[in-house]
């Protein structure tokens, strides 16, 4: 079997699960850092393989090279703006987030 | 074949959650983790939407909205970085 044929959908459902998993990760996590933690690894990884999904797609062609370039361009750009907005929520005082400690008579596992 | 049409609402509706977390978020710093993960959607968004249509200009359009969504980013944080210190 051709791996033309399935591969390039292969890549495009995983960026479409990293895209899901990412959102409901920004959505619903307590922090700022949990937060960015969620947001830099799913979209990054969402875009690399769409990215790469559309370079099977449009084969040996120009389309290809600026493909190139918008891939080395994000995979320059997104980790720099999560450490600068890292920094900054550092910076402007907000606490990382810790699991509420039980009170003593409560059980349960810890 | 790839069902292009699904792939693109899909890219979308994933993205509502990023900007419900880009409106409500309740610092700046979560309003900024909002807005680069709608950024990098976008991105994809538009790639996509070039191969499917095959226009590569596009390309072009997801180059520079990429360059402006980081530097959107920069500027924002410099400002209020800025204006916390003084």
């Amino acid at each position: 079997m051709n791996p033309a044929v399935w591969i390039e959908p292969a890549l495009i459902f995983l960026g479409m699960g990293f895209a899901l998993i990412g959102n409901i990760g920004v959505f619903v996590m307590p922090d700022p850092y949990t937060r960015l933690q969620a947001s830099a690894t799913c979209s990054t990884t969402s875009v690399i393989s769409v990215i790469l999904a559309a370079m099977v797609s449009s084969g040996f062609s120009p389309t290809t090279g600026k493909l190139a370039i918008i891939l080395l361009y994000f995979l320059v750009s997104s980790p720099v703006a999560t450490t600068i907005i890292a920094r900054y929520a550092w910076e402007s005082g907000i606490v990382p987030w810790r699991r509420p400690k039980r009170r003593p008579g409560e059980g349960g596992s810890p | 074949m790839i069902p292009w049409d699904f792939v693109l609402w899909f890219f979308l509706g994933s993205l509502v959650l990023g900007l419900v977390r880009l409106v409500i978020g309740p610092s700046t710093a979560d309003r900024l983790v909002g807005l680069n993960l709608v950024a990098g959607q976008v991105l994809a968004l538009l790639v996509l939407l070039a191969v499917k249509e095959d226009v590569a200009l596009y390309l072009d359009v997801a180059l520079v909205y990429d360059i402006f969504g980081f530097l959107g980013i920069l500027v924002v944080v410099k400002y209020f970085t800025k204006r916390r210190a003084s």
